[in-house]
């Protein structure tokens, strides 16, 4: 906790600008790849941008760089002063689900910045993804500051700032297929070694096949699941993953007929359902884990899908692996 | 096919709503909307229980059991035996 009493002086007012640098864009490049998840943060406290008075709007985000990004470069050729909260490197939306874009941080926060002498107004700017963690009446008896909720995306503010009322689009998150591409490449990179791994391993132990399997599977996890989402033609994510890890078993389903004619026809087909069993249920529990990443899923919709089909992907997967690794035995 | 997201905890008591609008300021899927007077609920299966709407009611006139709906968040609390375990996005 920090005595706002025992701060004597004002603290230094930061600048900065609304055009973002080469090494902004590469920090961007990181974050999106997930390269230290943890250090793309930027000092809390209060940034002047442009030349602001103390009539200039205040702008309140996040201190991740891409929040911070966003909302700067947003308001380029303007004036104004943008409040930094500390929410631990983590985007607006996120940090008010945790409370640390929240009430009591705004509150600090205007009290070491000593916001009130700075500008005569008394109204913040927060982007409307911020709510889940602020109570705006709260902030208002705590700080007599007035808190108006901008629009979702920072892009929307320049015609916002027109107004200052929101279009429901304005009010509205999206999850286009531009939105789901950029979160490919984390989920990608964290099961990249996981995956190379069994995918050797099953290389020695099955052959060329199997290994490609793998790498088949979790690519459709992570890269095809999220573009092809709302085309699934199920309602829930796990049958989602189910129905597209279908499709990818049966190339390799078939594969198995066709590798080896010679065999026994009970040999080729248990070897088929094996890979049958096994590779939707990982697509699945991939598509399940890809709820935290879409903006619509409810906690108790989510637990409801877990306790349904959480069961079903163990029990497939593991029926699955040991048919598939029988046969390969026996092979 | 059972469609998991059909309810939700979403309860909206428009006796107790005075009219300020900032439920539908606030909620990222439009769920509520405005008449004259007072907030009606529109599309209560839009719901994603991000809690906004409660936290920013005045009146207490909505209840939600807000959290975040991230199945690997759910999972690592089920495995950690913990209560309420936070994604770990950035």
């Amino acid at each position: 906790m920090i005595d706002i009493g025992s701060i004597k002086s004002r603290p230094e007012i930061f600048t900065t600008t609304s055009r973002l640098s080469r090494s902004d864009h590469w920090d961007h490049v990181m974050a999106r790849i997930g390269v230290r998840r943890n250090d793309h943060r930027i000092e809390p406290g209060l940034y002047a941008l442009g030349n602001p008075n103390p009539d200039s709007p205040v702008f309140v985000t996040a201190n991740y760089t891409l929040s911070f990004d966003a909302l700067r470069s947003a308001l380029g050729g303007m004036d104004g002063y943008i409040l930094v909260l500390d929410t631990k490197g983590i985007n607006v939306w996120c940090a008010a689900g945790k409370g640390t874009f929240g009430t009591n941080e705004i509150v600090l926060r205007v009290m070491i910045t000593r916001l009130g002498e700075v500008v005569h107004h008394r109204k913040l700017i927060l982007p409307q993804l911020g709510a889940p963690g602020v109570a705006a009446h709260e902030v208002k008896k705590r700080t007599g500051f007035w808190v108006e909720y901008g629009p979702v995306r920072a892009s929307d503010l320049p015609e916002y700032l027109q107004t200052h009322k929101a279009t429901v689009k304005m009010r509205q998150v999206q999850f286009t297929l531009r939105d789901r591409l950029v979160l490919v490449p984390v989920d990608l990179i964290r099961l990249l070694l996981p995956m190379l791994v069994v995918a050797g391993i099953l290389y020695f132990v099955g052959g060329f096949m199997l290994s490609l399997a793998v790498v088949a599977t979790v690519m459709a996890g992570t890269a095809l699941f999220p573009v092809f989402l709302p085309w699934l033609p199920t309602p829930n994510f796990s049958t989602k993953g189910f129905l597209l890890g279908g499709l990818v078993a049966l190339p390799f389903a078939l594969s198995a007929f066709l590798m080896h004619p010679g065999q026994a026809l009970w040999l080729q087909a248990g070897k088929a359902f094996g890979l049958l069993l096994a590779i939707p249920a990982v697509t699945a529990f991939i598509a399940l884990n890809f709820t935290g990443s879409s903006t619509f899923t409810s906690r108790s919709g989510v637990r409801r899908e877990m306790y349904r089909y959480i069961p079903a992907m163990a029990w497939t997967f593991g029926t699955g692996i040991i048919l598939t690794g029988i046969f390969a035995f026996i092979h | 096919m059972i469609d998991a997201y059909q309810e939700n905890t979403l309860i909206y008591n428009p006796k107790l709503c005075n009219g300020c609008a900032m439920c539908v300021a606030v909620c990222p899927h439009a769920v509520f909307e405005m008449d004259d007077r007072l907030a009606q609920l529109v599309r209560p299966e839009a719901c994603m229980e991000c809690g906004a709407c409660q936290v920013n009611c005045v009146t207490n006139a909505i209840a939600v059991e807000s959290g975040v709906g991230c199945a690997s968040a759910m999972i690592r609390a089920a495995l950690t035996g913990k209560k309420d375990v936070s994604c770990d996005c950035a």
